[in-house]
């Protein structure tokens, strides 16, 4: 599979030089890409549901929207392990459906990632400004904060993935453990103490309409858990690493969002959590408690640092892939002569989630994010159908089959349809505006970019032809 | 066997340009709506602030229980403060026209990648297993 996937590392020489992605990761590292991205999700983001449907409105989102995201886990597990490449999702669809989706695909996983990768620099500022102003200097400037984030992740990424992973694997696990710290710490065995369900939890404040729009933001309760299959090209055994490592992240992401949940909605009313920048951070403050402060404070900083490290790895994946295939043009395609990484797409990417982290707010940087990763969970739907279609069971050795086939499929692409609707009430416009990028993208790429790209050597895989074709 | 297409070097000129159109449109529709503000946003706009703290308000006034009230002063809020907050909703009311140019949107969207998608997933597959198809 490497010498069939490798890299061109061209240089000024011109003479390339063929190098490969170092397969080194194991399922913790998957588990660590997969949670680190998402885990973020519960410190911040996720709480713009409840100011869409309410607490109530939230959790129900929650538990519909994690269905979703099981569906996109069983999906992604079965054609993951068997499309083993980096870029994912991008050269599934190359393989599956076409160049045109794989490079949709592709620019959807790009700017799903670095907008949430300038959503946790913003978070990383946020925090420090809000700390700084308990101790006195509320001029803090945040903006410093959110350059040298991007900027020292990106310097780690550059230099290897396994280190970054394994960075990531410690920091997301002590995230984690922040969350489960401060569940014990609001004492849930004694109603009314700390915790205040009784009297701050009301009925749905827009009703059943504001359930449904929760679920655009109830997303970010799971987001980015796809993007395990970035590291597919990476990993030692894709068939074991890639759905273990995705279904025990995903399982992981459960506990952690209902933990979240409980706790946040028993501490804040609705209307502050519904806005909140740092709901578990402020959740600490209002038990009091100074210790559990500094361990959420912690606890946030390590998920945003985590979820952007992550998010620069999948974002950059991606990215080089299509550089690779000449989607984009083929200076991106290059793989570090000594660290083996895609660097030019790392450090292409950095100034795009900078200015998107100065210039818009957070809210809007979370649902262009969204809504590339929803445009890519409708693409997944879609794809699956084909790909037991055109390579039915048995005809093509799959790393893992995944159960009930078409039913993961079918409830996926009505939840997505769903979700398109809730994000209509509310971010129409930055709906329409999302789709309006990928419309005229299509159109640059069908009547201008895929003259440079070759036609058969884009199928890599060593598959029978198509059924059908 | 299919014919083999070769595709045109591109140099670097271009390869740069190309990189930089794409950047451009990212930056052009994703930003538009915040520059526009079609959308509404999390947080109040400052108009909304401004106008809510003319009007002095009060825990009560706001629709906020004892319990809350306790909650949004240990966060550091007082009435005036948390007004904008309290009273920034959403507005749910549904256009017909604009859900139907929506659905029309992305429907005709995904039309259009899968079908062009497929012309050109055929000529890859020709090209690679050649022109005999099952």
């Amino acid at each position: 599979m490497s010498e069939a996937t490798t890299a061109a590392a061209g240089g000024s020489s011109g003479q390339p030089t063929r190098i490969a992605l170092l397969k080194v990761l194991g399922p913790v590292h998957v588990w660590a890409l997969g949670v680190g991205i998402v885990l973020v999700g519960e410190f911040m983001g996720w709480n713009f549901s409840v100011g869409k449907g309410g607490a109530y409105g939230s959790l129900i989102a929650c538990w519909v929207v994690g269905l979703l995201y099981t569906c996109v886990a069983m999906i992604d597990s079965e054609v993951t392990s068997t499309v083993a490449a980096a870029g994912g999702q991008y050269t599934q669809a190359k393989h599956i459906v076409g160049p045109l989706m794989a490079f949709n695909v592709g620019l959807y996983l790009v700017m799903a990632y670095t907008m949430l990768e300038a959503g946790d620099a913003l978070v990383v500022g946020d925090l420090m400004k809000a700390v700084a102003g308990e101790f006195g200097h509320a001029d803090l400037d945040p903006r410093p904060f959110v350059v040298l984030s991007i900027a020292i992740l990106a310097w780690l990424n550059y230099r290897g993935v396994f280190m970054t992973l394994t960075v990531n694997f410690v920091i997301t696990a002590a995230a984690f453990l922040a969350i489960v710290i401060l569940f014990f710490g609001v004492a849930p065995w004694e109603p009314g103490k700390v915790l205040l369900h009784k009297e701050l939890l009301i009925d749905l404040p827009y009703g059943w309409i504001g359930v449904i729009a929760a679920m655009q933001f109830a997303m970010w309760y799971y987001l980015g858990i796809e993007g395990t299959c970035q590291a597919a090209e990476e990993v030692r055994s894709a068939g074991r690493s890639i759905p273990l490592g995705t279904m025990s992240g995903m399982i992981t992401l459960l506990i952690a969002a209902s933990l979240t949940w409980y706790v946040a909605a028993g501490l804040m009313p609705w209307e502050y959590l519904g806005q909140a920048i740092t709901p578990l951070y402020d959740a600490a403050k209002l038990t009091g408690n100074g210790t559990l402060q500094v361990i959420l404070f912690v606890g946030t900083i390590f998920s945003a640092i985590a979820s952007a490290n992550g998010c620069i790895n999948d974002a950059s994946r991606a990215w080089f892939s299509m550089g690779r295939d000449r989607y984009l043009p083929t200076w991106f395609g290059a793989v570090h002569p000594r660290y083996r990484t895609p660097y030019r797409a790392i450090l292409f990417l950095i100034p795009i989630a900078v200015v998107f982290a100065f210039q818009a707010p957070l809210d809007q940087v979370i649902s262009f994010s969204i809504l590339s990763g929803l445009l890519g969970y409708t693409f997944m739907s879609l794809n699956m159908m084909k790909f037991r279609k055109q390579w039915p069971l048995g005809s093509i050795k799959r790393g893992y089959v995944h159960p009930f086939h078409p039913l993961p499929a079918i409830v996926l692409l009505v939840l997505c349809v769903a979700t398109y609707f809730a994000t209509f009430l509310g971010y129409g416009a930055t709906l329409v505006a999302v789709m309006a990028f990928y419309i005229l993208a299509s159109a640059w790429f069908v009547f201008h970019r895929y003259k440079f790209v070759r036609r058969g050597d884009q199928f890599t895989m060593p598959w029978p032809r198509p059924k059908g074709y | 066997m299919a014919q083999h297409y070769e595709p045109p070097k591109q140099a670097g000129v271009g390869q740069f340009i190309d990189s930089i159109v794409l950047m451009v449109l990212v930056f052009i529709c994703l930003l538009a709506p915040v520059y526009l503000k079609a959308d509404h946003s999390a947080a109040p706009p400052p108009e909304v602030q401004a106008e809510a703290a003319k009007a002095a308000a009060t825990w009560q006034s706001l629709g906020q229980t004892p319990a809350q009230a306790q909650q949004w002063e240990k966060l550091g809020y007082t009435p005036e403060t948390a007004q904008p907050i309290v009273e920034n909703r959403f507005d749910y009311t549904v256009d017909p026209t604009a859900l139907i140019v929506t659905i029309a949107v992305i429907v005709g969207y995904f039309v259009f990648v899968f079908r062009i998608s497929d012309r050109e997933y055929r000529e890859v597959v020709r090209e690679r297993f050649g022109n005999g198809g099952n």
